[in-house]
């Protein structure tokens, strides 16, 4: 069966006027203050959110000592070949090969040391390894799009990969997701944990996209887009990307007021 | 509002949240890996088994999503034991993944966590993701047999009486808790917010 057959009946223009109602809803609530810099949860123009965003309010908790590290990663965890998704079968994967690099931060500028980073992606075609991926777009069998990486002592990481192809869905007629990377981190307090997508400059993707736009700040929209660093290129070989992420939340040095239970 | 008078410019740059997005639903070759639900080896003696199912708004089971869990050791210690990923049969390091199955259920075996604080109970950090999630959720698993400490600490005294059993592992055989998320509706569990929702 050709995939154009079972299209659901909202079209792209549908979406873009919703998105455009609740940026300019968003913007007038805000009346000038500033706009949060993680996404709604219940974002209606995705419209899986419509059923998994919780309706109460989340209650505010202080953070106790489990919350305030993270899990304690090491060399057994991560070899250092699970950095080169392009290594990883007997052959070469098809596709524009990439290096993305940049630094894991936390809200104070320090480096998040020796910590876990997670990374998934579709394939050059736009095609995940997944059984649920049915878009009829050709896997690669010399590229299974799975990485692990470490940070280093400077709270740096350096991927080789190749630049993932935008691929339909179905929260929509004609629904493209812009092309991006999953990227899973852990920070040095577990209230820092953050799952993203990070994207490519120039995307003519973004404006039509109900995920990227469930971010209604648009700067920080843009802080998910990788820069292009020539000097980050390698010669014959790789185009470079450079994407710094900032985990803001309680350090491990935080405390705790005294009596902040009982305020 | 009158006009403000001029900020004077940082001295030092801004270090500014990377936004979260949704972990979508293809995730499965790089996420889930082998020995991610047994935090601790189901045949240890102290090992205790954290189960239940994630439900949306309608009622119906996730089967897309997938739920961490980050405890203390018996002590009320969080392990600082290197290898947390690829952890060993023996130790303990605290932090567990599972993907919900066909059924929208996950199921943990780990230890049973002390107290962190005096006239805190004990409770495991859950973290809840999947598609249609824009930014994940944190919630706590307290534990259905420690009424007493249940009834003193300071975060369930918070919650409605109504939502607190939300946050309550229920023991449903020996050695086992079912504690189910729901993310939306009747029962909608109680999230929450340790000063990240920025």
């Amino acid at each position: 069966m050709h995939p154009s057959a079972n299209q659901p009946e909202l079209t792209q223009a549908d979406i873009d006027v919703e998105i455009a109602e609740r940026s300019a809803a968003e913007t007038d609530a805000a009346a000038g203050g500033a706009l949060p810099s993680h996404p709604r949860r219940d974002y209606r123009p995705y419209r899986s959110t419509t059923l998994r965003h919780p309706t109460h309010e989340l209650v505010r908790a202080d953070p106790e000592e489990i919350e305030l590290v993270s899990p304690a990663f090491g060399h057994t965890d991560v070899a250092p070949e699970e950095a080169d998704m392009t290594i990883q079968h007997a052959g070469e994967p098809l596709g524009e090969r990439i290096i993305v690099t940049g630094r894991i931060l936390d809200g104070d500028g320090r480096p998040v040391r020796n910590q876990l980073v997670e990374i998934w992606q579709a394939n050059a075609s736009g095609r995940y390894v997944h059984k649920r991926d049915q878009h009829p777009a050709p896997l690669d069998p010399n590229f299974t799009g799975v990485g692990r990486i470490v940070t280093g002592d400077d709270g740096s990481y350096r991927l080789t990969t190749i630049k993932p192809g935008p691929y339909p869905w179905k929260n929509h007629r004609n629904a493209w997701r812009p092309a991006h990377i999953h990227f899973s981190f852990f920070g040095t307090a577990f209230t820092q944990r953050l799952i993203t997508q990070m994207y490519f400059p120039g995307d003519p993707l973004f404006g039509l996209d109900p995920i990227y736009q469930s971010i209604v700040d648009p700067a920080a929209r843009e802080r998910l887009v990788a820069g292009y660093d020539h000097d980050v290129s390698v010669p014959e070989w790789a185009t470079g990307y450079r994407w710094d992420v900032v985990l803001t939340g309680p350090s491990s040095t935080w405390m705790e007021p005294e009596d902040a239970d009982h305020a | 509002m009158p006009e403000q008078t001029d900020q004077p410019e940082h001295a030092q740059p801004e270090y500014l949240q990377t936004p979260s997005q949704t972990v979508g639903p293809f995730f499965g070759y790089a996420l889930p890996y082998a020995g991610g639900p047994d935090v601790r080896a189901p045949w240890q003696p102290d090992a205790v088994r954290l189960h239940g199912t994630v439900l949306d708004g309608a009622g119906d089971p996730m089967p897309d999503a997938f739920v961490e869990i980050w405890g203390a050791d018996a002590s009320g210690q969080p392990s600082t034991e290197l290898g947390s990923f690829d952890r060993d049969q023996h130790g303990f390091a605290g932090f567990g993944r599972s993907a919900a199955d066909r059924a929208g259920h996950y199921s943990f075996t780990t230890i049973k966590p002390g107290a962190m604080r005096e006239g805190s109970a004990p409770y495991l950090l859950v973290a809840v993701f999947g598609r249609g999630i824009l930014q994940h959720l944190f919630t706590r698993a307290y534990f259905g047999d420690e009424p007493e400490a249940n009834a003193a600490d300071p975060l369930l005294g918070r919650i409605d009486e109504g939502r607190r059993d939300t946050l309550i592992a229920v023991p449903d055989a020996e050695r086992s808790y079912r504690f189910d998320i729901v993310l939306q509706g009747e029962g909608e569990t109680v999230f929450l917010d340790y000063g990240t929702e920025i």
